[in-house]
């Protein structure tokens, strides 16, 4: 009497392994965001300003290990009266598929140009921060973050 | 998926003129738009792209969100209260739903 050979053999769940890897290798075929692409997208915005580095306290961990949900913190540095308040402030992400991660518009309403919201991250990277004052000075800001599991799907 | 229900967390009480952080949080998948389903096609895009805070129908703050913004999406911010009145806070979807929370604010 024999039995019956087991469906997959451990060889068999080693060379799928091996293909599931292969193919998430394969996937990101999107084009991605980079250090070019967010520069023009500042300069979209603002012009020619110099970009003065300052101000942003930018609060992001080192090291994330969920891409899909990285805790972001600011805040920037602000009298925040009708005459001198942080007008905008906006997240680009280098390696990111879109390099838009958020851009918040104060008012003087706001007493502090401060915020956190949690954000998606599809590999290590660096934020970049761009604030524009009342007054119309820009400053920046940016902050590495190191992803262990990426978190744009596929 | 069921109707984004808004959360937000602030005290309803406050000194005048004190700063208040709000909390706020809904449920929302965002989807990013670089997803695709087990037959390979992509998942269209599908976020929440604007939250705004408004106090007695003064703008606050407004948030543009990107596909970058997780999944059930978390704001924190402040705000000052000047007097007694209503934060109204909007989040407006790609497909034009806008989902709405109200809280009010005592002064005393």
């Amino acid at each position: 009497m024999t039995f019956l050979a087991p469906t997959r053999t451990r060889r068999d769940m080693l060379s799928l392994g091996a293909s599931g890897a292969a193919a998430m290798l394969l996937l990101p075929t999107v084009a991605l965001a980079t250090p070019e692409k967010i520069a023009d997208e500042i300069k979209k915005l603002f012009g020619d300003k110099p970009l003065v580095p300052g101000k942003i306290k930018l609060d992001l961990p080192s090291i994330a290990e969920n891409g899909l949900v990285v805790p972001l913190n600011f805040e920037i540095e602000s009298p925040m009266t009708e005459k001198d308040y942080v007008k905008s402030v906006h997240f680009f992400a280098e390696g990111n598929p879109s390099v838009g991660v958020a851009a918040f518009h104060f008012t003087p309403m706001s007493p502090k140009a401060a915020a956190a919201i949690r954000i998606r991250l599809a590999k290590t990277q660096d934020i970049v921060a761009v604030a524009q004052m009342s007054n119309g000075d820009v400053y920046t800001a940016r902050k590495e973050v190191k992803v262990t599991i990426g978190g744009c799907g596929g | 998926m069921a109707a984004p229900t808004p959360r937000v967390r602030m005290p309803a009480t406050a000194k005048a003129g004190e700063v208040i952080e709000v909390k706020t949080l809904i449920s929302h998948d965002m989807e990013s738009g670089q997803r695709k389903d087990a037959a390979g096609n992509s998942i269209p895009r599908k976020i929440i792209k604007e939250f705004k805070a408004t106090f007695n129908g003064k703008e606050v703050l407004r948030v543009d969100w990107h596909p970058a913004v997780s999944a059930n999406p978390y704001q924190s911010f402040f705000v000052r209260v000047p007097e007694s009145g209503t934060f109204e806070f909007v989040w407006t979807d790609d497909d034009g739903s806008v989902y709405k929370a109200e809280q009010k604010v005592t002064v005393g």
